[in-house]
């Protein structure tokens, strides 16, 4: 038996190139999605038809790299097939496991296809090992993408109590973190991630420059404005600024991003099986960038943990490609924890 | 490790007097120069794939620093230049920024977040045509565009992952 897999550095892919990218870069392992609302990156003109699936699988499996395909949106009962479909398609290309939410999905990719591999998706909330157990328990998940809501101890207790691999996010986007369960895009525009596989779709979101600024509305509702040196952050309700009781700030969330790089060492003591790489929506540039930058992180972490300490080049290039520019480390540390 | 820049000879400043000038020309020769290289470099590599939903939209690219603004739109037999007007979409960023984003070394969300590029228009559409360029690998574009062509875009692009 192989030893169970530690920090395996999982990268996103929104297209061919990107998957390239990330292979020539240094992932162990790409996730990608279909061109449709089986996924929630379901943006107009990305992800992967059969063809390029193909080729990806191809590409990526030749180098002993894993393809892992993101099926993690709610199947809607008039569409139920469409969501079958693409778990038959994950099976029969020979994808290295699927990443679902949806238990009904797991139900049916358990009893159809029991040879393939399942990951519980951070769609699917599981925050306990109770929870994770629970979907090990009845539907065989192999790997739970923990919910960006718990500190590093907490992530130790799940990981103590369960047999399921654990997937952390180690960098990318963030949003408000009630993953699986958010309704802002839909109240704002009728859309949300978990049916249609957006948040703020291209069709409801316009920028505009005007004399007092970039405005940025959704749905035709203002939320934000940013004036000519202010970094900008991705259209969405959560990052959007609001007048509160007469003073107009970010009421929710700053548009930051996530950058656990210098937890490294400690996810590696607790037996962390793979740091997921947030942005099947950026470009191969960025995939590449991001990719190169924590393949070396892992590396050394893996030859030295207690020597490790983030080089400042590589957080600088971090800081680069984040939303708002900024970092944050997110539930993960809680000194009051 | 050093994140990609530009090889030196592409301007990061553009002369203002010579912007200035641009900008008050008229803008249908240089629509009509952009269709006309696009449709040599570009539309090769393009043309298999699905622009059904991007046919006949109004775009308009705004080089901001150089004060000019190209206006076109994609049919089935490729890139056609049109005449002044509001556009469906506009892309407005910099030389080196197009620049950038032509040879895949930045990018676009990153120089979104920068304020560096903006989309303004039909979002949809602006990130339709954004995500499927993204899927087009420099290379098998590069393989389409005339001989000579393809190897100056790609050695350019070499130059800047070695600076």
């Amino acid at each position: 038996m192989s030893a169970p897999p530690l920090l395996e550095l999982i990268c996103p892919a929104g297209s061919l190139p990107a998957l390239k990218a990330a292979v020539d870069n240094g992932a162990d392992g790409v996730y990608l999605g279909l061109k449709d609302n089986t996924n929630a990156r379901n943006f107009a003109g990305l992800n992967f038809d059969d063809k390029s699936l193909t080729e990806g699988i191809r590409y990526a499996q030749t180098k002993r790299r894993k393809v892992l395909m993101a099926l993690n949106t709610y199947p809607q009962p008039a569409t139920l097939p469409r969501w079958h479909k693409a778990v038959d398609t994950a099976a029969s290309l020979g994808v290295d496991a699927i990443i679902l939410a949806d238990p009904g999905l797991m139900a049916y990719a358990r009893k159809t296809h029991p040879q393939l591999r399942l990951h519980l998706s951070v769609q699917g909330s599981a925050t306990s090992y109770e929870a994770v157990n629970f979907y090990r328990e009845r539907f065989g998940i192999q790997r739970a993408v923990l919910p960006r809501v718990l500190s590093l101890a907490q992530v130790e207790n799940v990981i103590a109590n369960t047999d399921a691999e654990i997937e952390l996010f180690g960098f990318g986007g963030l949003c408000v973190m009630v993953e699986g369960r958010c309704l802002l895009s839909s109240y704002a525009c009728g859309d949300s991630p978990n049916t249609f596989g957006a948040c703020s779709p291209g069709h409801a979101v316009r920028w505009e420059q005007t004399p007092k600024g970039m405005e940025t509305r959704l749905n035709g509702v203002l939320i934000d404005r940013y004036a000519d040196n202010e970094k900008a952050g991705y259209p969405t309700l959560c990052k959007g600024r609001f007048e509160v009781q007469g003073e107009t700030y970010y009421a929710l969330e700053e548009p930051t991003s996530l950058n656990s790089m210098e937890m490294l060492p400690e996810m590696a003591r607790l037996g962390v099986a793979a740091i997921k790489i947030e942005g099947r929506q950026r470009s191969p540039a960025y995939v590449a960038q991001v990719t190169q930058v924590w393949r070396a992180a892992i590396d050394a972490v893996k030859k030295d943990r207690t020597a490790f300490k983030p080089q400042p080049a590589w957080l600088a290039a971090l800081a680069k490609v984040s939303e708002g520019s900024m970092n944050t480390l997110g539930a993960y540390y809680r000194p009051w924890k | 490790m050093k994140l990609p820049a530009l090889p030196a000879f592409i301007p990061r400043d553009f002369p203002q007097p010579l912007a200035r000038l641009v900008a008050k020309l008229p803008t249908w020769p240089a629509s009509r120069s952009f269709v006309i290289a696009a449709n040599l470099a570009a539309w090769p590599s393009l043309r298999e794939l699905d622009w059904s939903q991007v046919f006949g939209r109004r775009f308009r690219v705004h080089v901001r620093d150089a004060g000019l603004k190209l206006y076109f739109s994609l049919h089935a037999d490729g890139f056609r230049a049109e005449r002044e007007g509001p556009c469906d979409v506009t892309f407005t960023a910099t030389t080196a920024d197009f620049a950038r984003l032509a040879l895949r070394l930045e990018d676009p969300d990153t120089l979104f977040f920068n304020r560096r590029l903006l989309i303004e228009g039909d979002t949809n559409l602006g990130l339709t045509v954004k995500n499927m360029l993204d899927a087009v690998e420099l290379e098998t574009a590069a393989a389409g565009m005339p001989a000579g062509f393809g190897r100056i875009v790609l050695n350019l692009r070499r130059m800047a992952t070695q600076n």
